[in-house]
């Protein structure tokens, strides 16, 4: 229910925010689909060395998430999106892709199967609307319950030893895109090995009643573990790191775009892998198709790797003297990798690596911009990927 | 019969009419019809013991020519009891109006009104034939999808209107998307006139007279003729049903094969591709190319299902407007009334009762409102004139089109309420034709839901989808299906959710047949 003065709450709160809250001093704020989320509570550096040598949280209660129930809610999942659905066992999770009638990616996010007959979709974008239209003629009800499930993301290489710590018995056992559900004061905590680091990790549901008692019981869990809040800055480092595609950033949804050729097929995304033409017809399966048909679309998201250690942040990306054949749509010096990567769009012709790319970087240094051509390398994606990710049972030390 | 070519499911008369195009064309054809009997919204059926009457559609007037011709249909017993029935007006004290195709020989009319009369019937009977053709194609696609053809098409379209005349074209364009109630209050001083022109406009369709569009309705109906003769009406001997059947018999003679009985529960959908239908009791029937003369909807949501269709196609088909809001009144009378000033011609004609532009437009405005019009329109035949074998000597049957009725009547549609709409319908003709109840022997209202149940179509509407601007030519029924051809290989449209769409035309089921045979594959 909207209420009446909703206006002068442009950001509301998360359940978690009365704690973010505490540890941000400096009031660093930014916006996150109508929620209060941090940017930088301290240190961007600080808090990114923790994502990989300790443990973070994140709250991650703004993400729109979609209970799907109803006896057909597999059928209707599996016409939503491109991978097939009904090998999805109960308490797993998937990571997938939709599209809408040309083949285009809306969005993607993590499916959860909490039972036989019921899903929850997690994503960035708003998508009742579209939720609720593919569910014309499937015995399914679409809810959303962004504002019934609170998320916290715990996320680092000791993720586990905290939560062992705080008593949730044989964590450690939890396979990757796995949920638990654990007793917890009274109520259930859902636990997903799930994230956005590419690391360990640890994504943890529950009612926004008992989010401030989990918070606090991680805290005193975490003390001697190097527990520590972080912002979304810090987040986003490890994200690249890691090599997801961010919606928004790095391709934009297909249901947002004014100019139709904005929009990418998840061949352009990289995602063909993602893509099960032989389960059955899903939305755009048609003209997917058709695109893959005559080579699968204009474009390729590629991982660079670009010379020198200035970050390549928007820069166009060129082959020869002046051969435009991309841009870069996320950039970042990684500290773990050592490295100056990129994520690129570039066109497909261009994808193989075989014509040397350039990027233009500008860079200003005390109010003087200069501008460099690095050569980049096509590397593969993930740029960092520690066997701690998908090691079973997980380091709990 | 061995595998067929192709099935059609449903044996309306766009059915039968693309199931006898596509066995001329020289496939294996098979209909099933989930009835006893075809035809679908064109049948005759009993009224009480020796009376036959039009179930629901009742006057022929928009059947496609080259259907007529190309399938025989005289030959296989199509024939016409009359051929160019004149419309009669009727208000309760005032002298009928009477008009026929011939707008000089109209009757009843003011001098200064028997000008205008002339001039705009011819107008806008000019512009009905320069867009009458393109009832006979499928409407041009546009965008990247359009073919060198559909190109071509798009272009004698605009030449055809160019082609009236600059003057004409202009005045076209002036009134072609605005509503009937300006167009004759700004042409004509006679309120009666008026509304029996805006009657036209409106029926069989959801709008008042005061709705944008309404023009293009009146368009679309002036659009068929009879023997040559542009806007006339004509009843086929033996009912309408007689037109359903002709087209059957010219199929079957073409080489199809009918079965009845024969309820399609699903079309089979295998790799996106239609691989045959699956009947009531675990039949299954295989076939290459599955066409539908369902309604879009039924054929989308319940035959296809939503699990082999795209989201953004399927929103398309679910906002498809297809409520009706047309009812029907059938009688069986012990005679004719007699009353003064009403003479035997004008009850052979077809009888409206529509006295002014005002009292149509409140007969409309109630269904906003989930209510019935308090004073429905009505047109009213008495095919019995005509055709004496439909009831016995001395006995007659009257077939009336009802307007407003709203299938979600607030309150809910009981027997009192049926009983009621059917009294006010009732009232209404016995007010123009004084005498008529009491000769009422037996009776029947079919509400849109009744004609939903019946025919099979969604909503209960006579054209399977209102017929408005924004689903005509290629918008009907949705983009992504708008040549006959859908989202699936090898599953088509015929219906008259289609273009042209509705009213006994057969131009749906030649339109679709001629795309299927022409083998351009999925939409």
């Amino acid at each position: 229910m909207i209420e009446r003065e909703h206006f002068r709450w442009p950001l509301l709160p998360t359940p978690f925010t009365a704690r973010i809250e505490a540890a941000n001093p400096r009031r660093s704020w930014m916006g996150w689909a109508g929620h209060l989320s941090p940017a930088t509570l301290d240190n961007v550096e600080q808090e990114y060395f923790a994502i990989r040598n300790q443990a973070t949280l994140f709250d991650i209660s703004p993400l729109h998430k979609y209970r799907i129930k109803g006896p057909e809610a597999e059928a209707f999942c599996n016409r939503l999106v491109t991978r097939d659905v009904r090998k999805l066992a109960p308490g797993r999770v998937s990571y997938v892709l939709w599209c809408d009638d040309r083949g285009k990616v809306i969005d993607d996010g993590t499916l959860f199967r909490l039972a036989a007959d019921e899903f929850r979709l997690c994503a960035q974008e708003r998508h009742l609307l579209w939720l609720q239209d593919s569910a014309l003629g499937f015995e399914v009800r679409i809810e959303d319950v962004s504002e019934e499930v609170a998320g916290l993301a715990l996320q680092g290489p000791t993720s586990c030893a905290v939560l062992k710590t705080m008593g949730l018995a044989s964590v450690e056992m939890l396979k990757p895109f796995a949920i638990a559900e654990f007793p917890f004061e009274g109520a259930g905590l859902a636990v997903s090995r799930t994230g956005f680091t590419g690391d360990l990790g640890y994504e943890l549901w529950l009612r926004p009643e008992a989010a401030l008692r989990l918070w606090d019981r991680l805290t005193e869990a975490g003390r001697f573990l190097g527990l520590r809040p972080i912002g979304w800055h810090a987040v986003e480092i490890a994200r690249i790191e890691a090599g997801f595609l961010l919606v928004g950033i790095d391709y934009l949804p297909a249901d947002h775009v004014l100019r139709a050729n904005r929009a990418r097929s998840p061949f352009e995304l990289g995602f063909e892998k993602l893509v099960d033409f032989g389960k059955g017809h899903f939305n755009g399966r048609n003209a997917l198709l058709e695109e893959r048909a005559q080579g699968g679309g204009r474009w390729r998201v590629v991982g660079l790797d670009v010379a020198g250690n200035k970050p390549a942040a928007h820069a166009l990306l060129y082959t020869g003297r002046s051969r435009e054949i991309g841009q870069v749509t996320s950039a970042v010096w990684s500290p773990t990798a050592k490295k100056n990567l990129a994520i690129a769009s570039i066109e497909r012709g261009f994808a193989d690596g075989r014509r040397p790319i350039w990027a233009d970087i500008y860079v200003q240094k005390e109010l003087k911009w200069s501008r460099s051509e690095a050569p980049c390398r096509i590397v593969e994606r993930p740029f960092w990927n520690p066997p701690r990710r998908w090691a079973v049972p997980a380091g709990d030390r | 019969m061995n595998r067929p070519d192709a099935i059609v499911v449903g044996g309306g008369h766009n059915g039968l009419a693309c199931a006898g195009y596509l066995a001329r064309g020289g496939m294996k054809v098979l209909v099933l019809e989930a009835e006893g009997r075809l035809g679908g919204m064109a049948r005759t059926v009993e009224l009480g013991e020796g009376f036959r009457i039009p179930e629901i559609a009742h006057l022929l007037h928009l059947l496609h020519p080259r259907v007529e011709s190309e399938l025989r249909l005289a030959q296989h017993g199509l024939a016409l009891a009359a051929a160019d029935l004149p419309t009669v007006a009727l208000e309760p004290g005032r002298q009928p109006l009477l008009l026929s195709s011939d707008p000089a020989a109209a009757e009843g009319l003011a001098v200064a009104d028997r000008e205008s009369w002339r001039a705009l019937r011819d107008r806008l009977v000019r512009f009905a034939s320069a867009l009458e053709p393109f009832r006979g194609e499928p409407p041009p696609r546009l965008g990247s999808s359009a073919s060198r053809a559909d190109l071509t098409r798009l272009a004698r379209m605009g030449w055809a209107i160019r082609s009236l005349g600059r003057e004409e074209m202009r005045e076209l364009l002036r009134i072609i998307a605005s509503n009937v109630a300006d167009l004759v209050e700004d042409e004509i001083s006679d309120p009666l006139l008026q509304g029996a022109i805006a009657f036209d406009a409106v029926l069989g369709t959801g709008f008042g007279p005061r709705a944008p569009g309404t023009v293009l309705t009146l368009l679309y109906r002036l659009a068929g003729s009879v023997a040559g003769r542009p806007g006339a009406l004509a009843l086929p001997k033996g009912g309408m049903g007689r037109v359903a059947d002709a087209i059957g018999k010219a199929a079957e003679a073409a080489g199809a094969q009918l079965r009845l009985n024969a309820r399609v529960e699903r079309v089979l959908v295998e790799d996106g591709r239609a691989a045959g239908v699956a009947l009531e009791g675990d039949e299954r029937l295989d076939a290459p190319i599955v066409v539908s003369n369902l309604d879009p909807k039924r054929t989308f949501f319940d035959l296809v299902g939503p699990a082999h269709l795209d989201t953004g196609f399927l929103r398309r088909i679910a906002n498809f407007r297809a409520r009706g809001t047309t009812a029907k009144l059938n009688l069986a009378l012990d005679g004719l009334p007699e009353a003064s000033g009403i003479e035997r011609r004008h009850l052979m004609g077809r009888i409206v009762i529509a006295p002014t532009v005002v009292m149509l437009e409140r007969a409309a405005d109630a269904i906003k409102y989930k209510r019935h019009s308090e004073q429905p329109a009505i047109e009213a035949v008495i095919p019995s004139l005509h055709d004496p074998d439909l009831a016995p000597p001395g006995k007659h049957v009257l077939s009336a089109i009802v307007q407003y009725a709203p299938p979600e009547l607030a309150g809910g549609w009981n027997e009192p309420a049926r009983q009621h709409f059917a009294d006010l319908a009732l009232s209404q003709l016995d007010a123009a034709l004084p005498g008529l109840k009491s000769l009422v022997r037996a009776r029947q209202l079919l509400l849109p839901q009744d004609i939903a149940r019946m025919s099979g179509a969604s909503g209960g509407h006579w054209h399977h989808g209102e017929l408005a601007i924004d689903q005509m030519l290629m918008l009907r029924p949705a983009p992504g299906a708008q040549q006959y051809a859908t989202p699936i290989e090898g599953l088509y449209l015929c219906g008259a959710g289609c273009h042209p769409g509705g009213g006994v035309m057969g131009a749906a089921g030649m339109n679709a047949a001629r795309r299927i045979l022409a083998g351009e594959g999925r939409a």
